[in-house]
Formats: structure tokens, C-alpha cells, sequence
């Protein structure tokens, strides 16, 4: 992977009357990368992504899409992003296909009604063309918003909380589609979400921010690799495994949660050891779980952010 | 790209059921007067020409098609805004509405080539209106009431054009209504850049005009100063075509106050929609 910059945000800056949406944000979004854009509610990444879009004038500091900003290049820039901002309206009152027609045709690429096609049935939509949006659920609408980015071939996606409202079946199916860009069409995709467990899964790279700022900004693995993992062991007996494995790590804060669970922080790579450690003790181990990772950084980033 | 956007936006007016309901209106306003025409426009016309009866004698095919076609364009050119200002009042607003307008804001096309494309659609919708209202007006009403010479009642008297001289006034009348009519649309276009939904703008246009009318109709000095700049003021210029003779310096005021109306009005939404942060 390359780690040519594709977008440069520097000290982003957007008040809305005397509300300070964002503050001070800053990251880079590299070639090939799929970029996590994390924050709670109101920390200012929606107003952080209308400025990558130019929906938003900042007020303050710049951004940079391949190299070029928005004052002098933003037709340039717009014909190499494909986006889905919140939720992807469409015109109701048009057929999926002729909306994609309505949007291919300034798009500022080429796009026939044979790629319409191709990219309905990319999508899973390819029989639904001929419909008319208003009947769409919720996913399906998703679904064309994501055919809507991709049908100019844009080097760069940009999606805003791209699952929110969709059931699980949903999340997944989109969480595929994100997938398959990457691996198969080798976009650079920005994903803002609330879903911390969808980020973990595909962002090669994130920012936090909070309250208006960049509080982090780095690989996803050296992140999270930094810090312990958190287990959940189920075990016959709680206690006699709490004591097999202080005797063999002794520093290790272990909680007995029940007669049956424990739970303790541990490097990922001693995970199994700890594992064959019970069982050669003779503990049946009947379940190993981690906690969600990013979840807990996610959340001690935040909690720390509030402290101070 | 503004021809393709202009093209999209074609497409919208024309997929969207609104944009029939003017047509429709329009169809069944003009078929009324039609028909009250035919069943009782003789009685109406005795009405009228009974105060000059003690002085002048009329003979001939009074109640012809011109004569309706007139009196339509009459009725009609005061209610049409409505229906222009309901398309042309959603074009902006209904996109921010509806939230496609983020979607359009994203693409490779300059703002200001987004306002023109709905300016010059709603433009074509306005003609196409206009023409529709003439195509009922004139060609039905001759069809079905022949033609003749047309007796018009201004501020000065009657005036009795004759049926030779009828069409060209018909046609230069029409086309300064479009203006007035366009005007109106660019006023919807342009209020329609600072709302998030259809309904403000389309209410807001009708309150404008009808507050201008109120104006331009009202007696009293401190507003004689302003009157002639009111877009209101030239929406009847259409009727001096059908004088004798033709007041051209007047006609050629009302078009100048109109074309410049329509100049600012658009100007002032592609100013707006540059500056705005599309927040919805």
C-alpha cells in the first residue's frame, strides 16, 4: 500500500452562528486506505465530511483532495469522489435507473446505460431497476446510493454513517460492499460510523476527533495493538482457573465475574497460551471471548477526553 | 454541463405530478369559460356594449374566438403565477428538501451552472404554459366561435380592431406575458434559494405579488414613486398590444423593468446558493 496522501485536512475550522462545529481537525487520508472517521455524537464529523465535499465552506485551515483545493479545482476534485452524505436521498418519483441516469449524466465521466446496468446488478439491485424509488426500503436505497458513488469510477468514496438504520442483514451487506471496493476495484474509502465493530473489520487506518478536535489519528492495528486485550473466560470452575493462571502470571489483574467466568487484560498473542494453560491444568475451557477492542479504546479515549 | 443539468431538470418537472396539476388547471379554466361562453356569452356581450347602444349600433360577429381568446387571457393571467410559482418555487427548495440537493452539490458542476439549469427549465415549463394557455384560447375558441373583429373596452373607450389585425397582437401579447410570467418564476427560483422547502418559497411569491398588486392599485402619492418599478405594475402590459395604436415606448419600459427584474432575481439566487452551506 502506498502512503501517497489523497486527502490533507490542516487545522479545519467551521462555526455555525456561535456554535463551533469543529474546531481544530486535522488527518490524512492515504491511497488505497480504508480511513475510519470515529467520533460520538456532535463531535463534528458530519460538518468535517460536508467540508471535504465542499457542502460546508470552512471557516478556518484547509483541505486537500489529490493535491488540489476546492477554491481554483472543484469540479476536478468532485468528478474523482463518489459520496453517500447521512443517507442517500434520491428522487422518489423516478425509477432507480433513471436516477442514476440523472446523476451519471453530470458526473463528468462517461457512463452508458450499460454500466447503469452493471452497477444495479453490482449492488444486488439488478432486477429493481425499472422501479421507482419511493417503493425502496431503507437498504435498498443504501444499496443505489452506493452504485449512485461508484458509477463514475471515482477514485476516492466517501460515505457518512453509510449503515445507520439498516438492519443487521443490511450491515453486513454493506460492510461486503465496502469490502469489495477495496479488494476488488482498489478505492480509497472514507467511512464515518457509529458502528465501532464495522471499523475495526475493514479501516486499515482512523481518526477520533471530539468535540470539534483530532484526538487520534494512526493504523487501526498499531492502535488498538497498544493496548491489552480484554478476555472473558468461561470455565467449569472460576476459581481453581483464576488460580492456575495467577500462578503462571502473576501480574495479570484477573476478576472473577460468577462461579463460572473470569475476566482479565491480555496481550493477544498470549491468548492461546493462557488457553492451554487451563486445559493441561485440566479446566475444560468451554468459551474464550474477547471484548470488542475499539469499543473500549473508543470509549477510554473519550472518557479521558471528557476528564480533561 | 449546463445543458445536461438542464436536461435533468427537464426530466424532473416532467416526471413530477405537480407540474400537471397547472396544465390540468389551466385546461379546465379555459374549457369553463368556453362553455359559459357558448351557453350564455351573447347575453354577457349585451351586457358589456349596452351603455354604447344609445350611440353606436354593433353589427357583425361580435362574440368570436378572438374576442374569447382576449377575455381569457384577461381572466387567466392573473391566476397563472400560481401555477408557474408552484413548480418553479420546488425547484430549489424541493431538492433541499428532499435531500438530493446534497447529492447534486457533490457532483462536477459549479453551483451557479445549478441555478441556470433550473432557471432556464422553469423557463421552458413557463413557455410551455404560456403556449398551452394560448393554444386553448386561440385555437379552440376560433374553432368553435369562428373569428372576427375584436372589440376591446380600455380606459379610453372601445376600440375595434379589425380581425386582420388581430393575430400578430395576439402573438406579441403573449410573448410579453411570458415575461411577466418568467419573472415570476425567477422570483420563485430566487426565494426558493433561501428556504429548505417548497411550500415557503411558492407562498412567499404569491404574497409578493399580491402585496404589489395591492400597492400599485392603491391612490396614494408616497408609493407613485415606486409603482413604476413594481414587476406588477408591467404584468398587464401584454393588454397594450391591444390598443389603437400601439403605446411602444410604454411596452418597451415594462420589458426593460421585466427582463432587469428577472436579471437581479436570478443573480441575487446564484449569489445565495454560492454562499450557502448545505447543511440538510
Amino acid at each position: 500500500m502506498t502512503t501517497e496522501p489523497i486527502i490533507r485536512v490542516d487545522h479545519l475550522a467551521k462555526r455555525f452562528g456561535t456554535f463551533e462545529a469543529v474546531k481544530d481537525v486535522s488527518f490524512t487520508v492515504n491511497r488505497g486506505d480504508v480511513f475510519g472517521f470515529l467520533g460520538p455524537n456532535g463531535a463534528g464529523k458530519s460538518t468535517t465530511i460536508r467540508c471535504l465535499l465542499s457542502l460546508i465552506r470552512p471557516d478556518a485551515g484547509k483541505v486537500e483532495l489529490f493535491g488540489k483545493s476546492y477554491a481554483n479545482e472543484r469540479s476536478a476534485i468532485l468528478a474523482n469522489i463518489g459520496s453517500i452524505i447521512e443517507k442517500p436521498d434520491f428522487y422518489r418519483y423516478l425509477s432507480a435507473e433513471r436516477n442514476l441516469e440523472i446523476f451519471a449524466r453530470i458526473s463528468g465521466a462517461n457512463v452508458g446505460k450499460k454500466d447503469i446496468a452493471e452497477m444495479l446488478d453490482f449492488v444486488g439491485l439488478g432486477d429493481r431497476g425499472k422501479h421507482k424509488v419511493k417503493g425502496f426500503s431503507h437498504g435498498m436505497k443504501q444499496r443505489l446510493g452506493i452504485a449512485q458513488t461508484l458509477l463514475h469510477q471515482p477514485e476516492l468514496i466517501i460515505l457518512d454513517e453509510p449503515t445507520t438504520g439498516l438492519d443487521p442483514q443490511g450491515i453486513v451487506e454493506i460492510r461486503n460492499l465496502i469490502l469489495r471496493l477495496r479488494t476488488e476495484q482498489n478505492k480509497t474509502v472514507v467511512l464515518s460510523s457509529h458502528q465501532l465493530s464495522e471499523i475495526e473489520l475493514i479501516a486499515n487506518r482512523m481518526v477520533i476527533i471530539n468535540k470539534g478536535k483530532t484526538i487520534v489519528e494512526g493504523a487501526v492495528k498499531d492502535l488498538l495493538d497498544a493496548n491489552d486485550l480484554q478476555v472473558r473466560i468461561e470455565t467449569d470452575d472460576a476459581v481453581a482457573a483464576k488460580s492456575v493462571i495467577l500462578s503462571a502470571h502473576p501480574t495479570i489483574e484477573v476478576t472473577q465475574l460468577n462461579g463460572r467466568e473470569l475476566e482479565f487484560p491480555v496481550l493477544k498473542d498470549q491468548v492461546h497460551l493462557i488457553n492451554q494453560l487451563l486445559v493441561n491444568a485440566g479446566i475444560p475451557v468451554h468459551a474464550i471471548e474477547p471484548k470488542r477492542k475499539l469499543e473500549d479504546y473508543f470509549m477510554n479515549i473519550i472518557s479521558s477526553e471528557h476528564v480533561a | 454541463m449546463l445543458l445536461k443539468n438542464t436536461w435533468n431538470e427537464f426530466i424532473k418537472i416532467l416526471s413530477k405530478p405537480r407540474s400537471y396539476l397547472g396544465v390540468g388547471a389551466l385546461t379546465l379554466l379555459i374549457g369553463i369559460i368556453i362553455f359559459a361562453m357558448k351557453a350564455d356569452g351573447k347575453s354577457i356581450i349585451s351586457f358589456v356594449t349596452a351603455s354604447f347602444e344609445q350611440t353606436l349600433t354593433f353589427n357583425g360577429h361580435i362574440l368570436n374566438g378572438y374576442l374569447i381568446a382576449f377575455i381569457i387571457l384577461q381572466m387567466l393571467i392573473v391566476h397563472v403565477p400560481l401555477l408557474v410559482a408552484l413548480v418553479t418555487g420546488d425547484l430549489i427548495a424541493g431538492e433541499a428538501a428532499m435531500g438530493t440537493i446534497r447529492m447534486l452539490a457533490t457532483k462536477p458542476i459549479s453551483r451557479t451552472n445549478i441555478v441556470l439549469s433550473k432557471f432556464i427549465a422553469g423557463a421552458a415549463y413557463t413557455l410551455f404554459i404560456i403556449i398551452w394557455m394560448g393554444f386553448l384560447a386561440l385555437f379552440v375558441s376560433t374553432t368553435i366561435f369562428g373569428t372576427g373583429d375584436v372589440i376591446v373596452l380600455n380606459s379610453d373607450g372601445l376600440v375595434i380592431l379589425p380581425e386582420a389585425d388581430v393575430l400578430w397582437r395576439f402573438g406579441a401579447g403573449f410573448c410579453v406575458a411570458f415575461l411577466s410570467l418568467l419573472t415570476v418564476s425567477s422570483l420563485s427560483i430566487c426565494l426558493s434559494a433561501f428556504a429548505e422547502n417548497s411550500i415557503g418559497p411558492i407562498v412567499a411569491t404569491m404574497s409578493v405579488i399580491i402585496l404589489f398588486t395591492i400597492i400599485g392599485s392603491l391612490d396614494v402619492t408616497v408609493f407613485d414613486t415606486i409603482k413604476p418599478y413594481l414587476f406588477t405594475t408591467h404584468m398587464v402590459s401584454w393588454r397594450s398590444f391591444f390598443e389603437d395604436p400601439v403605446p411602444w415606448s410604454t411596452i418597451r419600459q415594462s420589458v426593460i423593468i421585466l427582463v432587469a427584474h428577472n436579471v437581479v432575481l436570478v443573480a441575487i439566487a446564484i449569489v445565495r446558493f454560492n454562499k450557502k452551506d448545505i447543511t440538510s
